[in-house]
């Protein structure tokens, strides 16, 4: 059975559509992840999962409850991380912990075991007693997700669980959410950063404009999205304006180039065989500043999918 | 699964369990202050007794027959109740919900908004019997309470809580910036404070005045402290009491109502 199903899931807020009708699916165990730009609809995807937002229309199963029917026994079973951090600052680290598994009808004194075990986990027991507004963000962060676990959840929803931190501190959040996925956490993130929906997610959505635009595995997506290697060619002058450029260079390169992108002076050329591909550029003929060849990454089929304009 | 009490038909539930969860939380961080925060309310009164009792009390000998100070102290121990319950459900709450986003928080959790709004009234409606318990005291202490009956005084103080952070909570729900509490406490709380018999006899005031004071929610309270104090019930209480069940009971379900429709989209 499918932890979190979704099928024509849309909400509407007036006359905009921020989730146009998704259908997803996300198995136990596994770390799923929403990626898009700003305003894809992420975070309010997440919060139709975590039941503060109801749907327009269309079907959405967490744990194989109704969000509409169920949202407080689907609650009690899930571990929310959102967006903002909303520590209680009128508490302590530790009772931030404590009086969120009060909510959960957690007792007392269980609930003091568990506030020290995430602690621990957290690494934050040396500032169990500090009050929240004197933690770093990495700390308010990490303290997020140790709440998120107080009720022993069974789905981890994380929306942009690492925004904002520095890498040291990213790095220590993604070593302790794949700790947590070796211990069967299927958790569900939004994130805008590649490098984490690589290096944490076993399937992507990519989502655009309320819609997933592409779907799978990071090495599925960025095969199918975005070739093998990327040969980037930078143009002398003015950019590769004039298309009888851009023409020759495709004439140059014939059935090795799979698909090509021109952005100003930066032609992009996705293929499999970059090496062949760049000799005959120079065989060609053809003039050009520089040229680099790479392998494809998430960032590249990311980028074809939802396109290079700037989104706020 | 906690029980669950339908409001408004069944248009809406909520868990009692997890109200009083939501209660818990502001009772845990309160414990902390509580020592400074009795000695304040200690205080508050005692200025205004000294004020108003040795300062006015001086000119004016009696009213209605009793001493001044009597007669303000006992109308003024209604007012501790309804600042307790005002000051939680206006700022208190508002920074909590709008700044802090401890609401938002909570409504990850089994509770939804309805239960952290009772959760919220409820407790506003504790402050109340906190403070004016406190006051109470005072009063005792200041020789102007004649009655056992007064101890029917804080249970009453639950109820008119209960009744004035509905009312504050329902203008939350609606309020659009932190800066409007000023229009809440200039257009309403302080009108009701000077218009409610606690400093003078509503009788003498002009037909239209007193029509306008007695419709306020504090005025049915001073009443009521003020009979309790003094052992001076009369079957006109049973009004009073009526008309302050009537008001919180018709204006419960509002501040539910109204905070989800702010807080769900």
């Amino acid at each position: 059975m499918s932890i979190v199903n979704a099928r024509a899931l849309l909400k509407r807020y007036g006359n905009l559509v921020a989730v146009d009708g998704i259908s997803f699916e996300v198995h136990p165990g596994e770390c799923f992840g929403f990626l898009g730009p700003n305003g894809a609809g992420k975070t309010t995807t997440m919060k139709m999962i975590y039941c503060v937002l109801p749907p327009t229309s269309g079907d959405l199963r967490v744990m194989g409850m109704d969000v509409r029917e169920h949202p407080r026994a689907i609650k009690a079973r899930l571990g929310v991380v959102t967006q903002e951090n909303t520590l209680d600052t009128a508490l302590t680290v530790r009772e931030n912990l404590v009086i969120f598994a009060r909510y959960f009808d957690i007792p007392w004194a269980l609930a003091g075991r568990r506030a020290d075990e995430l602690l621990d986990f957290a690494s934050l027991a040396d500032r169990a007693k500090d009050k929240v507004e004197y933690l770093s963000g990495g700390m308010k962060r990490r303290l997020m997700v140790a709440r998120a676990l107080v009720p022993q959840p069974d789905l981890l929803v994380l929306d942009e669980p690492t925004t904002g931190l520095d890498p040291q501190a990213r790095q220590l959040a993604w070593e302790k959410l794949r700790q947590l996925k070796r211990t069967g956490v299927t958790q569900i993130l939004t994130t805008h950063y590649m490098e984490e929906a690589a290096a944490l997610c076993d399937r992507i959505a990519i989502m655009d404009q309320g819609r997933i635009v592409a779907g799978g595995s990071p090495a599925d997506l960025v095969a199918a999205h975005a070739g093998r290697e990327v040969v980037e060619l930078r143009s002398v002058g003015d950019g590769w304006g004039d298309p009888g450029a851009v023409d020759r260079v495709l004439g140059a390169a014939g059935h090795l180039v799979e698909m090509h992108e021109v952005h100003s002076d930066l032609l992009l050329l996705h293929t499999s065989d970059g090496e062949a591909l760049l000799r005959r550029v120079r065989e060609g003929g053809i003039e050009i500043s520089s040229a680099t060849q790479r392998r494809t990454t998430l960032e590249d089929a990311f980028l074809r999918l939802t396109g290079r304009r700037l989104r706020d | 699964m906690a029980p669950r009490v339908p409001i408004l038909g069944n248009l809406l539930f909520f868990s009692p369990r997890g109200a009083f969860r939501f209660w818990q939380r502001n009772a845990y961080i309160f414990r902390r202050i509580f020592p400074e925060s009795v000695a304040v309310n200690f205080m508050e009164p005692v200025i205004y007794l000294m004020a108003m009792g040795f300062g006015i009390g001086a000119y004016l000998s009696t009213i209605g027959g009793l001493p001044y100070l009597t007669f303000v102290a006992t109308g003024l121990v209604a007012t501790a109740a309804m600042f307790g319950a005002t000051y939680e459900c206006t700022y208190n709450a508002y920074v909590q919900m709008y700044y802090e986003k401890a609401y938002d928080a909570v409504i990850t959790t089994p509770l939804g908004v309805e239960e952290v709004v009772i959760g919220e009234v409820w407790w506003g409606a504790t402050r109340s019997v906190l403070y004016g318990t406190v006051f109470l005291a005072v009063i005792v202490l200041f020789g102007t309470v004649r009655s056992p009956l007064a101890l029917l005084i804080p249970p009453l103080f639950l109820l008119s809580g209960l009744m004035f952070s509905v009312i504050a909570m329902t203008f939350t729900a609606v309020n659009p910036s932190i800066d409007y509490y000023t229009f809440y406490f200039a257009l309403f709380v302080t009108p009701m404070f000077m218009f409610s018999g606690i400093f003078f006899p509503l009788d003498a005031l002009p037909g239209w005045v007193k029509t306008a004071a007695w419709v306020t929610p504090l005025s049915h309270v001073v009443s009521l402290t003020r009979a309790l104090s003094l052992g001076t019930l009369e079957p006109r209480h049973a009004t009073d009491l009526a008309w302050i069940l009537a008001v919180t009971v018709t204006m419960f379900p509002l501040p539910v109502v109204l905070m989800r429709r702010r807080l769900v989209k």
